[in-house]
């Protein structure tokens, strides 16, 4: 009995503990209140259904999340990744384009420019985006919800300048296969994140970075006065935002065949530090779990398309939203406190009828 | 000493923290009319005996009777409710409100669905009367001293209630006068029947104002005695749990050795090294095996140098030589990869990261120095991280564990530990023994000695003259942020050292 409570509170105590549960907790309503949400179909040798949809459209924001983790780490945030986003949808999308060409009397859509080129520039902006981001905050010390405000702001305006106001529409077929194209059997964005997130967990265990980031976002006069570089390495976490959201950005383009810059990714940035927080994430920084920003992500999603799916009226998905996110927090955090004490059963049920009520 | 007396009673109070006892069966009482000094080394458990009664902890079993009646406070609120009132060690006050503000925060005596400012202003002024003082209470707190700003958090808790108060190192920010002027309130308000619980460093302070004196070591309480029974030896005995004779034998001894071990090998060499503003151009060598002193009183220049000196404050003029060798120290880094190191004088705020494992903070400056892609092994970082824990003798159940949990003591020799394990060759140690007990401060003056004695440099600050005298074999004196003269051998003694300062120019 004995050991069997330890081992209940190590769990809990674990970070990614409460994440998981959150979203076993939106899988289990969805399990009794949406027919075949469960069901995987093989189409053609590709897999579909309701879950293997969750983890694709969330693969933006997962993205997202994990330069979101980093920064907030750092003791920052990055609110301008929104911006950033459709900024390297632009891009991508004008670079590539697509002009109509016939070919032995066949039509056939070729790119304005080599598609690795058009990637490789939205990448590179992405990251300018995020240097700048760096330069005013690490570097001048701006306030770092200030400094992104500006590239919010600014960013959704070039974005707009780079189309010259208009949506642009991508007719070449082979930018499609990053959105929306399979690769044994699963949307080929999910290897793009789960690369991704290996090089990052990489970068973060396997070398100093991650002991560095968590000095540096605990306390950072301490870790200047330890020799370590703080200014680099808040400006490698705002780069990496920058990089995430340009990646982002790129996949959002392709699933869509379009770049509108005015409303791709318009209020991402919020989604992103919510996957942020619902992983366990402090926001004064320090310690952090990129995989718990991941799970995050995957919940956030879920409880978008569980929103959609019950047939909430679209004018107060927001709200619902809102407000189960609120019941999602109160859960983590109290429970967090008060471990065993309080049963989990209890606030399991406590949560689906939460969720009941709302929809 | 009949029971009929007692204000306070505290039976059997137990606390633990994770992988820490604080509290073991620990009883207390005071009386009214009573100053009850509480001793002990850091990590003894007088903070945790604080909190438990004024409610920021919560005993795990035991009993608090207050005037005979059981209380248990929940909350740091509700003990002011009840007539205890406390002062934290650290000013815990609002500098950029008014010394009114900050007196009456929270509880702004209301007219008319407004706040009473006339009120507010005039029961301030009564408040701060009764500790002789006169201060325009409308001026924001940040532009008096500390010593006032301690005076009034003490106004403040004398105005919440008045039965029990509480002081968690009132005097360390305070000198010679301002402690006068705060005993003889002390005195006065005991004479009202107050009790008053006292916590200090200080055990000069402890003998002259105390009646009693209760003891704990290790979270367990040692004894409860008459100070006027009581020796300083048996006090300081009691408290550390060894024989205090030996331990100054073997400091003696050290430094004798390490007197005999300086030569003028310069590792470390400055000329017109300053920053205006800080601290005005200064001359200075650091010999290989000596411990070099900065002595000075507070604000005099000796931390603005070490900070020169280490690169925190960029130095806009000046040349540095180390092992003859020119160099540009513009940065913390840049002296850390010439094999310096710094423990600061803030250890919380510029030393330690509290939210890391002790293994980690051991390593961070190693790491930082070996860059960010020679990441030590797991396996390394632990055996870095027990060899240090063993050696400094840091008391800990696991080198896992946070390093905000730690006491005073252990936290500054985590620090140490970091720097020693950079293998510095130059270290610079800002009061290493500030707000830490008499056990682990010989413990670290030891290692002071012992490694000059192996032959690295050691620039040390510290406001505790005998401790200067003890370890430097050389010192400069600085006042005023400029550096006013040297002494060296036979010539460190506190006495000459108050000299130099008192006369400015040697």
């Amino acid at each position: 009995m004995e050991s069997r409570k330890k081992m209940d509170k190590r769990l809990i105590d674990n970070q990614l503990f409460w994440p998981l549960f959150a979203l076993a907790v939106l899988l289990v309503f969805d399990f009794f209140y949406l027919k075949g949400f469960f069901q995987i179909e093989i189409v053609e040798g590709h897999l579909y259904g309701s879950l293997i949809d969750i983890v694709n459209r969330a693969t933006p924001l997962m993205f997202m999340s994990i330069g979101m983790t980093l920064v907030i780490a750092s003791g920052g945030i990055d609110i301008s990744v929104g911006s950033v986003l459709a900024i390297s949808g632009a891009i991508t999308a004008i670079m590539i384009g697509g002009d109509l060409v016939f070919v032995d009397g066949v039509q056939h859509h070729v790119a304005h420019y080599p598609m690795a080129v058009a990637i490789l520039v939205a990448l590179v902006a992405a990251v300018v985006g995020g240097l700048w981001n760096g330069l005013l905050i690490a570097k001048l010390g701006v306030n770092a919800m200030v400094g992104t405000l500006i590239l919010l702001v600014a960013g959704r305006g070039i974005a707009q300048l780079i189309v010259d106001g208009n949506v642009i529409t991508v007719y070449y077929e082979p930018f499609f296969y990053i959105g929306s194209g399979f690769f044994l059997g699963l949307p080929f964005s999910i290897y793009l994140v789960a690369a991704f997130l290996a090089l990052i967990m990489w970068l973060v265990k396997k070398t100093a970075f991650g002991l560095f980031l968590e000095a540096l976002g605990s306390n950072r006069v301490s870790s200047r006065f330890t020799g370590l570089n703080v200014q680099k390495i808040m400006w490698a976490c705002y780069a990496i935002s920058g990089l995430c959201a340009g990646i982002a950005g790129i996949i959002v383009a392709s699933e869509v065949k379009s770049a509108d810059a005015n409303n791709a990714g318009l209020f991402i940035e919020l989604d992103a530090i919510l996957s942020v927080v619902l992983g366990g994430n402090s926001m004064a920084g320090g310690r952090f779990s990129v995989i718990g920003s991941v799970i995050g992500a995957l919940v956030v999603q879920t409880l978008t398309t569980t929103i959609y799916a019950v047939g909430v009226p679209p004018e107060v998905t927001m709200v619902v939203k809102a407000l189960v996110v609120i019941v999602i927090y109160l859960i983590q955090s109290q429970m967090g406190m008060k471990t065993l004490k309080t049963p989990a059963a209890s606030a399991g049920e406590g949560a689906l009828k939460a969720g009941e009520a709302k929809s | 000493m009949g029971t009929e007396n007692v204000l306070v009673r505290m039976d059997g109070i137990c606390k633990e923290f994770p992988g820490v006892k604080a509290l073991d069966n620990v009883d207390f009482t005071l009386r009214h009319g009573e100053i009850h000094a509480v001793c002990g080394e850091n990590g003894a458990g007088k903070s945790t005996l604080i909190k438990v009664l004024t409610g920021v902890e919560h005993n795990e079993s035991g009993k608090i009777y207050l005037d005979g009646v059981a209380i248990s406070p929940k909350t740091p609120m509700e003990a002011p409710a009840l007539g205890i009132s406390t002062v934290y060690q650290e000013v815990n006050l609002c500098p950029n409100l008014s010394v009114a503000e900050n007196i009456f925060i929270g509880r702004e005596p209301i007219r008319n669905g407004k706040i009473d400012w006339k009120e507010v202003n005039k029961r301030s002024e009564i408040a701060l009367a009764k500790l002789n003082l006169k201060l325009d209470v409308s001026g924001r707190l940040d532009e008096y001293s500390v010593a006032i700003q301690q005076m009034v958090a003490i106004a403040r808790a004398l105005d919440i209630s008045a039965k029990v108060l509480v002081l968690d190192e009132p005097t360390s920010s305070l000198n010679k006068i301002e402690v006068a002027n705060l005993f003889r309130i002390m005195r006065k308000l005991k004479s009202e029947g107050m009790g008053i619980i006292f916590i200090t460093h200080f055990l000069e302070q402890v003998y002259e104002i105390s009646d009693q004196i209760t003891i704990l070591r290790n979270g367990q309480l040692v004894g409860q005695f008459e100070t006027a029974k009581l020796d300083r030896l048996q006090l300081i005995a009691k408290m550390i749990g060894k024989d205090l004779a030996e331990f100054e034998k073997t400091i003696k001894e050290d430094v004798r050795d390490a007197g005999a071990a300086a030569n003028e090998d310069a590792f470390y060499q400055a000329r017109n090294l300053g920053q205006q503003g800080s601290i005005n151009p200064f001359d200075i060598k650091i010999g290989k095996g000596e411990v070099m002193g900065l002595a000075g009183l507070l604000g005099s220049g000796r931390t603005e140098s070490a900070r020169v000196i280490f690169g925190i404050d960029e130095p806009d003029s000046g040349e540095t030589e180390v092992d003859n060798k020119k160099v540009e120290i513009k940065t913390p880094a840049d002296a850390i990869r010439l094999g310096f190191a710094f423990c600061s004088e803030n250890r919380k705020t510029e030393g330690i990261v509290a939210n890391l494992t002790i293994r980690e903070n051991i390593i961070l400056a190693l790491q930082g120095k070996r860059g960010m892609g020679a990441y030590l092994s797991h396996k390394e970082q632990e055996e870095i991280a027990e060899k240090y824990v063993k050696l400094l003798n840091i008391i800990t159940p696991s080198i896992e564990q946070l390093v905000g949990n730690l006491s005073g003591g252990n936290q500054q020799k985590v620090l140490l530990a970091r720097w020693l394990a950079t293998e510095a060759e130059l270290l610079i140690l800002d009061e290493p023994t500030r707000g830490i007990d008499i056990g682990a401060k010989a413990e670290v003056q030891k290692l002071v000695l012992q490694l000059a004695a192996d032959g690295k440099a050691v620039l040390l600050i510290s406001s505790e003259l005998d401790e200067m005298v003890r370890c430097c074999s050389r010192m400069a004196v600085y006042k005023d942020k400029q550096k006013i003269g040297e002494l060296k051998g036979a010539e460190i003694s506190e006495i000459n050292v108050m000299k130099t300062i008192a006369g400015g120019q040697k």
